[in-house]
Formats: structure tokens, C-alpha cells, sequence
């Protein structure tokens, strides 16, 4: 392909021939985020839950505090006291290996394991890790937002009859919710941005895409330039669509 | 008459402070009960244990018979009978007043969704509010808030209601409509357990008055007991320095 300059040094015809990569990488980049913010949340309301969880009388009491609370406490400081990256690199090349090998996979082993790792292991170890990861720092914004609804909530709801559970779900959530919207918001920001540290293990997201292409021409301005316009479109998408959230779920909030 | 509630010996102390020091009371189906006392007198900490927000430390809790603080007791039944109506109102900021009263009706009892709104319906009538119904609470005075709460505790059809110092935190013009709404419900043959500083309501509506200081109950009997013939020196004192 001829050379196309733009601005006398932006090399647009690299970009253009290596299109389908970028838009590959630009999908794989979604679904990686996409899919760890819903597993993410869900895993962050459950250890935030745990890190809450009493109970007044024993043995009930005992459990709460060793098999909950004490457990979640380390895995959050874990999770948010080292490197990301190094997460990565751990549950894709000491952990993963555990579960999903040829010889003896405690999951999976055999053939299946092989086409597994070959096809599927990049992303596999990076959603883990990822998910483990923003895990940890939701569970931290549910919990703040648990704790930060009024005791009366809670005493007005069981005085009513209604159960723990129920009071969870019908009143404290609903309001905590709309107060973790902005700190959820960032979260998933982060979070987005974070899956480029999954390229390190081979994944086709959109910071491989553009190291492939600087590799092959040895041009760093356009893929790394170009990928970064790409990363701000979804940044700002994203930030567009939390605002949009938190104002049509702010109702009746304001006392 | 049968007992809606008996209290036997019941302690309660936070850490090492003792905030009740063993009280026994009781109270009967139709019967309105007063609890006066000054400030830190453990009156707020008294109906609280009534129906299980704070555990007792000793004695015992009956409501129709079953023990509120037994680990056995199904606390959610049990409080779906039991009113409570809370200084600060409490009242759901996320939900309108009709979904704030129809809740607990259709999650806990399995009402309709009809009979819930009718139900509904009919307690905002009852406490002037109908033209409220789609409001959210934080569109209401505290008052208003106040007589929501109340409607809200009797769509459960409870057995008693409790009422804790439900006028303390209403702008003094608001004070009377709340009262006005809890003297109509005692005179409908409501029991209910008041703890207030509302000693003209008292001495209106209550059967009997209870008089607790520093964790004790030092005084019952009727309001013109309490009120123009009180028996023991404490009583006398506060009620001279709050009349």
C-alpha cells in the first residue's frame, strides 16, 4: 500500500491496513470490560456483604467472623495491596495452570485442557484476574454505601417485619445504590482502561493490536496514538452513560 | 382483660453502663400506657426491647405469651404485630408514600397489591393525607412525615403500637396534628405504649402512666395519680422542673 501521510508524518495508511486488528482488539477490549464489571459487581456485592455480615448469637456469631468476615477482609487487602499486573501474571501462569492442564488438570485435563490453554487462556486468566481484582475494590464501595444508609432505614424496615434479606433488597440497596453510582462509575473507568495490562499475556485487546503493529513497523506514534483516541471514546462513552444513570436514578434522594 | 405485652425483670446495659435495671410492666389489649421520665432514663431504650431492636441483657420480654428475645422465636412475625412509629419517622426516601405503606403489607402478610392500596387508601383518609399519595417524603413537612409513618405501622394491622417520642423532632406547629391522629387511634380502642414529653397528651389520653428514672420505674398509676398525686419524691421533682 502506498504511503499516506497525514500532517507530513502520521502514517494513516498503516492504521488502515491493519483495520480489522484494531477493530478486533477494540472488541475483545469491550467484552473483556463488559464482562468483568457484571461479574465484578456481583462479586463485589457478595464480599462486601460478607465483610458486613453479624449475627448476634453463637454459633451463627463465630461463623460470621471466621468464615466471612475474617476471609473476605484478606482476600480485599490481597487484591487491592499488590499489582494488578503481577495478579495477571500469577493466575495465567501458576494458577490457571492448576485447573486447566493436560496432564493433571484438577478441572480440566486431557485434550479439552490443551485446546482450552491454546485458544481461550489469555482470556480466561485475564477475566479472572480482573474480575478478582475490581471485585475487591467493589465490595469496598458496597460496603461504604451499606454503611453509609441511616440506622432507622434498617430499624423502621425490621420493625415492619420485613427479614434481613428483604430489608437488604427492598430498602437499604435500592438507596445505597444510587449513592455508589459515582464511585461505581470510576470503577468501571478504571476498570476499562486496566484490561490493556492483559496484552502482557497475549490477549487480542486493543493495546496487543497496537503492539503488533508497532513490532511490524517499528512506528509507535499511529498504533499507540490511535488506540489511545480509542480508549477516550469508550472512557467518555462510559462516563456519559453513568451520568445519564445517576440521573434518572437520584430521585428522592435529597433530604 | 388479656395482656398484650409483659415485661419481667428486664436489664439492658450498653458495655458498662446499665440503662435498665430490671422492669416489670405490662400492658393490656385497649390500653394506652405513657412512659414520662427525664432524658437518658432508658425510656427510648424500654420500647426498643419491646419488640427486639435492642437485645435484653436480662429478664424477659412477652408479646401474646411469646418471648421477643428467644433465639427461637420468629422476631419477623412477631414484629409485623408489633407498630413502631420512630422520633426521626424513618420513612422510606426512595419510595412514594403509597409504596411506603403497601410494602410490608404485601411482602411480609401476602396481601394483594389491591388490598394493599385500598388498605392504603383508607389510612391516608384516616390521617388527612390522601392528596399525598404519589408524593416522595422528602416533598412532605415532618409532620406529614410523621402521620405517613403512623399509617405505614397500621397497614400491618398490628396488635400494638409503639410510639417513640413521635413528636420530639416536629416544629412546634406540627406537634398537634400527630397528636390529634394518635388520640383518635386510642380512642378507636388502639393499644399503644407512648413514650413522650407530651405531658398534656398524657394526661388526656393515657390509662396509665409510667415514670422511669435512671433505669428504674419508679411510678405507675393513673394520670391523675402521677400528675397531681405523685407518691414518690423523684417523680415530684421532675415533673416541677418540666411544669
Amino acid at each position: 500500500m502506498e504511503p499516506i501521510l497525514w500532517f507530513g508524518w502520521f502514517r494513516a495508511d498503516i492504521i488502515a491496513e491493519y483495520a480489522m486488528m484494531f477493530w478486533r482488539g477494540l472488541q475483545m477490549t469491550v467484552l473483556v470490560t463488559v464482562i468483568c464489571i457484571i461479574q465484578g459487581t456481583a462479586l463485589g456485592l457478595a464480599i462486601g456483604l460478607a465483610r458486613l455480615a453479624e449475627a448476634r448469637h453463637s454459633p451463627a456469631r463465630q461463623l460470621c467472623r471466621y468464615l466471612l468476615r475474617w476471609p473476605s477482609t484478606v482476600y480485599v487487602s490481597f487484591f487491592r495491596g499488590t499489582p494488578l499486573f503481577v495478579q495477571i501474571l500469577l493466575i495465567h501462569f501458576a494458577v490457571l495452570p492448576l485447573f486447566i492442564n493436560p496432564t493433571d488438570g484438577l478441572l480440566i485435563a486431557g485434550e479439552t485442557a490443551r485446546n482450552l490453554k491454546q485458544n481461550y487462556g489469555a482470556f480466561i486468566s485475564g477475566v479472572i484476574a480482573l474480575t478478582l481484582n475490581s471485585g475487591a475494590y467493589i465490595s469496598e464501595i458496597f460496603r461504604a454505601g451499606i454503611q453509609s444508609i441511616d440506622r432507622g432505614q434498617i430499624e423502621a424496615s425490621r420493625s415492619l417485619g420485613l427479614s434481613f434479606a428483604r430489608t437488604m433488597y427492598h430498602i437499604v440497596l435500592p438507596q445505597a445504590f444510587r449513592r455508589m453510582l459515582p464511585p461505581l462509575g470510576n470503577n468501571a473507568i478504571a476498570l476499562l482502561k486496566d484490561s490493556s495490562l492483559i496484552s502482557a499475556i497475549g490477549l487480542a485487546e486493543l493495546a496487543y493490536a497496537a503492539r503488533t503493529v508497532a513490532g511490524a513497523y517499528s512506528r509507535y506514534w499511529e498504533p499507540y496514538l490511535s488506540i489511545s483516541f480509542m480508549y477516550w471514546t469508550l472512557t467518555l462513552g462510559l462516563a456519559w452513560a453513568i451520568k445519564r444513570l445517576e440521573a434518572r436514578y437520584g430521585r428522592g434522594d435529597t433530604r | 382483660m388479656d395482656e398484650v405485652i409483659r415485661v419481667e425483670g428486664l436489664t439492658k446495659s450498653f458495655g458498662d453502663h446499665q440503662v435498665l435495671r430490671g422492669i416489670d410492666c405490662s400492658v393490656k389489649a385497649s390500653e394506652v400506657v405513657c412512659v414520662i421520665g427525664p432524658s437518658g432514663s432508658g425510656k427510648s431504650t424500654l420500647l426498643r426491647c419491646l419488640n427486639g431492636l435492642e437485645e435484653a441483657s436480662g429478664g424477659r420480654v412477652l408479646v401474646h405469651g411469646i418471648s421477643v428475645h428467644d433465639n427461637n422465636t420468629d422476631i419477623d412475625a412477631l414484629r409485623s404485630e408489633i407498630g413502631m412509629v420512630f422520633q426521626r419517622f424513618n420513612l422510606f426516601p426512595h419510595k412514594t408514600v403509597l409504596d411506603n405503606i403497601t410494602l410490608a403489607p404485601t411482602k411480609v402478610r401476602g396481601v394483594s397489591e389491591e388490598e394493599a392500596r385500598q388498605r392504603a387508601h383508607d389510612l391516608l383518609v384516616k390521617v388527612g393525607l390522601l392528596d399525598k399519595i404519589n408524593a416522595y417524603p422528602n416533598q412532605l413537612s415532618g409532620g406529614q412525615q410523621q402521620r405517613v409513618a403512623i399509617a405505614r405501622a397500621l397497614a400491618m394491622q398490628p396488635a400494638i403500637m409503639l410510639f417513640d417520642e413521635p413528636t420530639s423532632a416536629l416544629d412546634p406547629e406540627m406537634v398537634g396534628e400527630v397528636l390529634s391522629v394518635m388520640q383518635t387511634l386510642a380512642e378507636e380502642g388502639m393499644t399503644m405504649m407512648v413514650v413522650s414529653h407530651e405531658m398534656g397528651f398524657a394526661r388526656r389520653v393515657a390509662n396509665r402512666v409510667l415514670f422511669m428514672d435512671e433505669g428504674v420505674l419508679v411510678e405507675e398509676g393513673t394520670p391523675e395519680e402521677v400528675f397531681d398525686t405523685p407518691r414518690e419524691e423523684r417523680t415530684r421533682r421532675f415533673l416541677s422542673n418540666i411544669l
